[in-house]
């Protein structure tokens, strides 16, 4: 590791001023992947500004009866929080199905959005590899891609963002606040996180100097129900092969509402608009779900050892939407 | 001469001081030091404090034989850089036993010869610590029943399994680690 500074800024605005002073800062969470990044060389920042310590860490109503989650909130502090367990059921399932219990102790809901690819050639500083070196080039692409994207990907960068949480946040509509040089400002989740196009190294919208402040959730759908399923090569601790999180409700049988969103598939948290739109008041069948899910992942580009993705995405989402509509209907008899 | 006006013409690096001085409770002493910003709560613990149960093992965040306690919760020790941990109360697998008599999850695992050769032993008692004041204070898992009841969690094997995968066991002592926890539950 390179040897570098560290301070400890007392309020959000020092934060910022800290960063912007000179090249080569970087904001620290918890550190469970910045930390683990500088260990491997990916990552080597002059100075640490340490944002753990702020006063983010709250999870408090907003006016409108939605959700405000301060930037500091553990991950384990947040998927035990009683407002989560019980008007977003999706975002605690995501946030336990990430991770281990140590590092759900430690990860950050800021850190947890700012996190890297596990993409192996990233993660090598051996390795050629366009978002961490631009025009390095891509081994990926010929390389071990089996639980790298179907969805979204560029002849650059195949990375698949490691998320669970974002992928409950974008189903429910999350918005990231931020604070920068130049101010305040506030980004649909399903925005934040980029595809890679021409430029991989990019993995957000953020720009240089600004900080994650909060994440806000709009009021639960009323009647809604919401769910987070994971697909992993082994039960636990594990990054997603596939993940989906889903809301939905149904009445008289027919979708009123649905929101869509998978993970493990793209260099951002997918969400399956198209798929939604052929849900709205279609009829609440296998069926109907199939023929939405198929055109959703029509567009899915899988790689030579990928392709299983597809279909488990497809059928997992299946399978979420099928038990949504089971509690639904048992609910309302 | 070329190389000289060159370097002329860059600015000046700045100065960053690259260490800090910090207080750690550790098992219960106050020490202060001084730390590079670059070791981890798990180096410091090891070389400042000769405290060498926390083990070294992937040194990557994956594995839990560094599983400490900090401020009462379990964490991944190689993962925290000590600059950051000013202040912190740190409990290791040295600190849990209360005087001669064993911590109830570390007479478990000797009762239940919950180990082969031990390495990973000092983070698995350190996380089931941990783990079972979580599901004491109600934080849900992976597997718990979505329409489970607040409060406390009753923990059977799957409940354990699942709040114990951040700790490897390279000998596959899982099946003794399971029953140790649940000796200690009963």
């Amino acid at each position: 590791m390179k040897p570098f500074g560290y301070a400890r800024p007392a309020s959000t605005d020092e934060a910022v001023r800290l960063c912007a002073a000179g090249p080569g800062a970087r904001f620290l969470g918890g550190g469970t992947n910045l930390v683990d990044l500088m260990k491997l060389g990916v990552e080597t920042p002059r100075i640490l500004i340490d944002v753990s310590g702020l006063p983010l860490d709250r999870v408090t109503r907003t006016a409108d009866g939605g959700l405000s989650i301060g930037a500091t909130v553990r991950n384990s502090d947040l998927a035990s929080h009683p407002d989560v367990t019980e008007d977003y059921p999706a975002l605690s399932q995501a946030l336990l199905a990430g991770a281990s219990g140590q590092l759900r102790n430690a990860a950050t809901t800021g850190g947890n959005l700012l996190q890297r690819t596990r993409c192996r050639y990233f993660q090598d500083v051996s390795k050629p590899c366009n978002k961490r070196l631009p025009g390095s080039g891509c081994p990926a692409l010929e390389g071990t891609h089996r639980d790298l994207a179907i969805l979204g990907h560029s002849p650059e960068c195949v990375a698949t963002n490691p998320s669970d949480m974002a992928v409950a946040l974008a189903a429910l509509d999350a918005t990231v606040l931020l604070v920068g040089p130049e101010g305040e400002r506030a980004v649909p989740l399903t925005e934040f996180h980029r595809l890679p196009g021409e430029n991989p190294d990019q993995d957000t919208v953020i720009r240089p100097g600004e900080l994650i402040t909060e994440v806000v959730l709009p009021p639960p759908v009323p009647g809604a129900a919401s769910r987070y399923r994971k697909a992993r090569d082994r039960a636990s601790f594990a990054f997603a092969l596939v993940s989906v999180a889903a809301t939905l409700r149904v009445a008289a049988g027919r979708v009123e509402h649905a929101t869509l969103a998978f993970g493990g598939v793209a260099h951002r948290p997918w969400r399956a608009r198209r798929a939604e739109a052929e849900l709205r008041d279609a009829p609440a069948t296998p069926a109907a779900f199939q023929h939405a899910l198929i055109a959703e992942l029509a567009e899915a580009r899988p790689l030579r050892d990928n392709a299983f993705k597809v279909d488990l995405a497809r059928r997992l989402a299946l399978d979420v939407l099928g038990e949504l509509t089971e509690r639904q209907q048992a609910r309302t008899g | 001469m070329d190389s000289l006006a060159l370097g002329a013409d860059l600015e000046p690096e700045p100065v960053v001081d690259e260490h800090s001085t910090v207080t750690l409770f550790v098992n219960g002493e106050e020490t202060t030091l001084t730390v590079d910003h670059r070791a981890t709560v798990l180096e410091t613990l090891r070389e400042r404090f000769g405290l060498t149960g926390a083990k070294k093992g992937c040194d990557h965040g994956q594995c839990g034989a560094c599983t400490v306690l900090v401020d009462g919760r379990r964490i991944n020790s190689c993962l925290l850089l000590a600059v950051t941990q000013d202040g912190a109360t740190v409990t290791t697998v040295e600190g849990l036993a209360d005087g001669e008599s064993l911590h109830p999850v570390q007479q478990a695992f000797v009762e239940r010869d919950a180990l082969q050769c031990g390495f990973c032993t000092p983070g698995q008692i350190c996380s089931a610590v941990g783990m079972l004041r979580e599901a004491a204070d109600g934080h849900p898992s992976h597997v718990t029943p979505p329409d489970t009841e607040t409060g406390p969690v009753a923990l059977d094997a799957d409940e354990i399994r699942e709040r114990m995968s951040g700790n490897l066991c390279r000998c596959g002592a899982y099946p003794r680690i399971v029953e140790a926890i649940e000796d200690v539950i009963e």
